[in-house]
């Protein structure tokens, strides 16, 4: 496996893994709180669907024109890379709560050991299918658009998907191994990361599909990478300080801000 | 059926758009500037890295002032 292929694959584990955790979390909520079997076959459902929308854009993702695919998926990937780096920086700053898997997955339990049982056809619980399916759904959206955006992009889409399926099985596996929410999974840095990442391949496709031509060519992601990197931190830096300052002077400036979400 | 589809207009936007519009704003204008200085004798690769470098603080500054 080569440079380009090594951080392609990172690049799309991390991001995947991510989304993973977050969606293991509402099937062990669902499961957990209502009907283990509902749970496990609204999952199933929800792959089975992700499976369909793979195949069916897959090919079609492959045969698009390099150029215009990159300037699409570019803009993209660096929009989805700007906003995941912009909450990661407000919450390594402390502006923004920190994610936190088990507060998520308390809240989440709660809800559904609230809501009214209910059969249909095969399903014992269907709040417990339709909460799993839903969350399995949603996130794996964004780790079929993540696979197939970064793998079209750079012309191996099996490495991309087998990165992708690697981050889902290993998370899911940790799931139902410890059946408890995956809080030690450091998600805050791993978004701080994927964030860093989506924003400079984003620049760096956007750019070219946009007509752009990089000194170096690819080489040049194995410095944008590591300057948007260093950015974030210096903001990280910068924003800390300044909540250290307002927090010290609440007469003059008040409290920071607290982002919602 | 219509509350179906708001339903879906509105993932489809907190999906591609987020939090804040103005990040998916700045970058398609700066891909359309990065095409145009691209269409010139000029090297246009310098304009998303631009775009990040003022986008990102600004869309920081504005949600930390916010109350």
């Amino acid at each position: 496996m080569g440079g380009g292929s090594g951080a392609l694959f990172v690049a799309v584990f991390l991001a995947c893994a991510v989304e993973a955790v977050e969606a293991t979390t509402i099937v062990l909520a669902a499961g957990t709180a209502r009907d283990w079997r509902s749970a496990a076959t609204g999952m199933t459902a929800a792959i089975v669907l992700l499976a369909i929308i793979v195949a069916a854009l897959g090919p079609a993702v492959s045969a698009l024109p390099l150029r215009e695919l990159r300037l699409v998926v570019g803009a993209l990937l660096l929009i989805f890379g700007l906003q995941w780096l912009r909450k990661a920086i407000l919450r390594a700053s402390g502006y923004k709560a920190r994610h936190d898997e088990d507060a998520i997955y308390r809240t989440q339990l709660a809800e559904a050991a609230a809501a009214p049982r209910r059969r249909f056809g095969s399903v014992p619980d269907w709040y417990a299918f339709t909460l799993s399916f839903k969350g399995v759904l949603l996130e794996g959206l964004e780790v079929v658009f993540i696979a197939l955006t970064f793998g079209g992009n750079a012309h191996n889409i099996p490495l991309a998907a087998l990165a992708a399926g690697c981050a889902v099985v290993v998370v899911a596996v940790t799931g139902a191994a410890v059946r408890a929410p995956l809080a030690r999974v450091p998600e805050n840095t791993l978004k701080f990361i994927v964030g860093i990442m989506l924003t400079g391949f984003g620049t760096f496709w956007g750019a070219e599909g946009a007509g752009a031509h990089w000194p170096g060519s690819d080489a040049a992601l194995l410095v944008l990478v590591p300057a948007i990197a260093l950015f974030a931190v210096g903001l990280v830096a910068v924003l800390r300080r300044g909540q250290a300052k307002a927090t010290r002077a609440p007469a003059r400036g008040g409290a920071p801000a607290a982002e919602a979400g | 059926m219509g509350r179906r589809v708001r339903a879906f207009l509105a993932f489809l936007y907190d999906f591609v758009i987020g939090d804040d519009w103005r990040i998916a704003v700045a970058v398609v204008a700066g891909l359309a500037v990065t095409y145009a200085v691209s269409q010139t004798t000029v090297p246009s690769w310098w304009v998303m890295p631009a775009v990040v470098v003022v986008l990102l603080p600004a869309s920081l500054w504005r949600a930390t002032r916010r109350r």
